[in-house]
């Protein structure tokens, strides 16, 4: 037991590890081909080489950070069949469809338009270069859909339905798996966040360069650019996160209850700010929109899920009964299956040893949530700053903003770390909600298999972000704008 | 009438053909394979860097599309070998992350670890990278050691769960070595070296054709011999030892047995299928022979590479249609992979042969892209010229 804990463990941790550089990577690559895109729609148009020039800058940064998120996504990718292969069975007949078609409508967009766009400013007529960089950008954002439809489908599984004789859930309807709720919510979430990261990213660097004065018409005009792209996304991100907590109280009550600390549920549930200040009756509103609305806290939920881990049992039984009798005695399989049906969706809880298993690490899931929102405030503050001095039209930003603009970086990449943790720490122990917790999905592997790939991939990212950082910062000491 | 086993044989082939552009594509492994041999000078390692530097995502891209595709209609080989040769698929993978970085890194100021070691990723994912695949896809023929019981993800069925202690695994390694033991099969290493031979011969008249630099071409052209000879024996080889043995067999029951010649019988049976393969057989010798005997023929990449595509595709084919067990395990006859047995459902299968109708599409932009890419040669005035460059 102790080793299958340690599987587990590490196979939880190589997963993570992988995903958390990928999404250090790929909010840069989405943030900035938006606003590439629109430095260089603004060359287009206004035929201004000026911003050819600086279109050319931030695409050069585009490409530093590009290559490293592609190759983190191949591990991921593969790591669904090498780490959790019974997850990969148990539903790759609904979770293989995202990932095939992010392949050939997403990627191959990306592969052919990027490389346009870096090597074909002599080759290509402006328009053709701007339809290039535009489609890059289209191709990573599509991509962001159908992983993000993929990793909605793991938090709120619909669409399909189990089949006892293959063992595995099988898709009945594509546009509920596509198109339902969370998925589209998710994905205005992650993509606005990550166009929030682009712009502050901008905004950093541009603050570097007002503070060294050097550069400063590109600087200035960048900033222009990405503030306003930095508080529009913002709001979006504020608007779809709010959205996302009603559907995480529907969905994931649990998490929910773990974000806020809440052992005890009831109407008018309070927010923790942090622990000991409460505002009364805010998660109420946030989580139902109803000052009255009922939220269930950790304890509430354990008990609820008692219930469920003996439905989950009794489907487990029902289950193996039908495959002793499907291939003698079909009467008996048919009444089997009749009653499995009746306990399915609670097939995962069966899995479950006891309650305290339901509950996800809390101490994590609560911090996550408040660096994340408290990181995504402290932005929105400083951007609106920038846009106020702007609106006002001072000749120069006051240094101290600068400064908070330049450390503004790290603090958007710790919010979108955050949020991560918050979306997949919080749905532990599911690996699908519900339906297969993570003890249920691994590969037969020794955990010593796991341990040294762990170490090496975390050697290899860890040796490539310190270069990239450091090519990154000589990119942009060097850049002398014309 | 689109059945379900009509869907099977359809995803079976987009599979294949994925497969066989991959192997197509991964002239830029070959090439880079050979970035300090074939380059003597800066300039000209510079010249080959940047020419495989500018088509290395669709490489990537099909070996992602690859391993989505075969995920979405095939879950069971995902679950199966990926999840069970472990290592096989994670040194794949981790050669690959290295190329992806290499690009874009080993020429910029404050790389870190310095412009050659860079590059020498770049080899590194040239060799093993196409050996490790073809070593990889070798086990379609000579069988891998697993064992499949659906039935134990609820317990029963049981499965033992290695060091972990546990049951609840649908697929498993029935040894310790998780994919390594494929390296005790010396015909998997003979398919490794044809891939690896064949993506060199590739890169070579990549490389020949896309950079307009005399040096390269006419020592790309004496390499192309020795190389092109190491891929022809090896390949031959392979395909003899293939058509000459038994094969794994799947009777209308799903019942899998041994049968003699069961590869031969496929091509035998499967007169397209044969007459693609001598097609692209025809056209690779073609691309490689006339462009040794040529002094100023520099377009073999194109009959090779569409020969490789053919070949491949074919080749694939006579692993799993006809009746014929694709993913064999030599552990346990009965828990090898077939069509039926490993494939998602109808309606997925379904859904998804309607995304495929999309690939031609796909590929048309491919093609206008490439072409704008590659109307004028590389040469190294654009390299001094181009401020976008590796």
């Amino acid at each position: 037991m102790v080793l299958l804990e340690s599987l587990i463990g590490w196979s939880r941790a190589q997963f993570a590890l992988t995903a958390a550089y990928h999404w250090l990577f790929v909010p840069l690559t989405l943030g900035l081909a938006l606003i590439m895109g629109i430095m260089e729609t603004l060359y287009v148009t206004k035929k201004d080489d000026f911003w050819r020039g600086t279109a050319k800058f931030w695409q050069k940064l585009f490409g530093i950070n590009f290559a490293i998120g592609v190759a983190t996504g191949l591990i991921l990718e593969f790591e669904f069949g090498t780490n959790w292969s019974n997850y990969s069975w148990f539903v790759g007949d609904i979770f293989g469809a995202p990932l095939a078609i992010e392949g050939i409508v997403a990627f191959f967009l990306e592969a052919t338009f990027l490389p346009l766009m870096f090597f074909g400013w002599k080759k290509l007529s402006p328009k053709w270069h701007l339809a290039a960089t535009w489609l890059g950008g289209l191709g990573a954002t599509i991509s962001a859909w159908w992983i993000l439809v993929a990793n909605a489908w793991m938090q709120h599984p619909v669409g399909m339905a189990f089949n006892p004789v293959t063992v595995r859930n099988e898709m009945v309807s594509f546009a509920d798996v596509a198109l339902q709720g969370m998925a589209v919510t998710k994905f205005l979430h992650t993509v606005s966040s990550a166009w929030m990261t682009g712009a502050v990213f901008v905004v950093g660097v541009c603050c570097w360069y007002l503070l060294r004065k050097r550069n400063e018409e590109m600087a200035r005009r960048s900033l222009r650019i990405a503030v306003i792209v930095g508080i529009a996304s913002t709001f979006i991100v504020m608007g779809t996160g709010d959205r996302s907590g009603v559907e995480i109280a529907k969905h994931q009550p649990m998490k929910l209850a773990a974000a806020e600390g809440l052992m005890d549920g009831g109407t008018q549930a309070p927010f923790s700010i942090v622990p000991g200040i409460e505002v009364p009756g805010v998660l109420s509103i946030l989580a139902t929109h109803d000052l009255n609305g009922y939220v269930p806290g950790i304890n509430d939920l354990k008990r609820e899920g008692e219930a469920k881990m003996a439905r989950g049992r009794q489907a487990l039984e029902d289950f193996r009964l039908f495959r002793e009798t499907m291939d003698t005695d079909s009467a008996a399989a048919a009444v089997h299956a009749q009653k499995l049906a009746e306990n399915v969706e609670f097939f995962g809880y069966g899995h479950i040893e006891n309650a305290d298993q339901l509950v996800p690490p809390v101490p994590i899931v609560f911090w996550a949530f408040r660096v994340m929102v408290g990181a995504g405030g402290l932005l929105l503050l400083v951007l609106l700053l920038f846009l106020w001095f702007e609106w006002k039209r001072k000749e120069e930003f006051p240094k101290w903003l600068l400064h908070a603009g330049l450390w503004s970086i790290p603090l958007v990449y710790i919010a979108g770390q955050a949020g991560w943790a918050v979306a997949e720490v919080g749905r532990q122990p599911w690996i699908i909600q519900d339906l297969m917790p993570v003890n249920a999905a691994i590969s037969e592997l020794p955990s010593s298999n796991v341990i040294v790939t762990f170490f090496l991939f975390l050697l290899i990212f860890t040796a490539l972000l310190i270069a990239e950082i450091k090519i990154m910062c000589k990119a942009i000491k060097n850049h002398e704008a014309l | 009438m689109i059945t379900y086993t009509f869907l099977q044989h359809y995803w079976c082939f987009l599979v294949c053909l994925l497969a066989g552009l991959l192997v197509f594509l991964m002239f830029v492994q070959g090439a880079n394979s050979l970035i300090f041999s074939l380059g003597r000078t800066e300039d000209e390692r510079q010249l080959i860097i940047n020419s495989t530097g500018r088509k290395w995502e669709y490489t990537f891209t099909t070996l992602v599309t690859f391993g989505g595709a075969f995920f979405a209609s095939f879950p069971l080989f995902y679950s199966t070998s990926f999840g069970g040769a472990y290592w096989v698929w994670m040194l794949i993978l981790a050669s690959f992350v290295l190329q992806a970085v290499a690009y874009e890194y080993q020429s910029k100021p404050g790389n870190t670890l310095g412009r050659d070691t860079y590059r020498w990723f770049l080899v590194i994912n040239g060799f093993f990278g196409p050996f490790l695949v073809g070593a990889a896809v070798a086990t379609f023929y000579t069988g891998a050691a697993f064992l499949v019981s659906k039935g134990a993800i609820g317990g029963v069925e049981a499965a033992s769960l290695g060091d972990a202690g546990g049951g609840l695994v649908i697929s498993r390694w029935a040894n310790a070595w998780h994919g390594l033991d494929a390296l005790a099969n010396p015909w998997n290493w003979v398919l490794g070296f044809a891939v690896f031979f064949l993506a060199r011969t590739l890169g070579i008249l990549y490389v020949m054709n896309n950079v307009e630099e005399d040096n390269l071409r006419s020592r790309g052209s004496v390499r192309l011999i020795g190389t092109a000879g190491l891929f022809v024996l090896f390949f031959l080889a392979f395909l003899f030892h293939v058509l000459t043995k038994e094969g794994f067999a799947v009777a209308a029951d799903g019942t899998v047995s041994m049968e003699p010649y069961k590869y031969l019988h496929n091509l035998l049976d499967m007169w397209y299928v044969a007459a693609a393969f001598v097609l692209g057989v025809v056209l690779v010798l073609y691309g490689i022979i006339r462009t040794i005997i040529s002094k100023t023929y520099v377009g073999g990449i194109w009959p090779a590479g569409i020969g490789t595509v053919l070949t491949v595709t074919a080749l694939l084919l006579l692993a799993a249609w006809n009746g014929t067990a694709y993913y064999p395990s030599t552990a346990d006859l009965q828990s090898s992979l077939t069509l039926q047995n490993s494939c998602s459902s109808e309606f997925t299968l379904r859904t998804m042969a309607w995304v495929s109708l999309i690939i031609p599409f796909v590929l048309a932009y491919i093609f206008f892209a490439w072409r704008a890419i590659d109307k004028k040669k590389l040469t190294k005035e654009e390299l001094t010229t181009d401020d976008h460059k590796y």
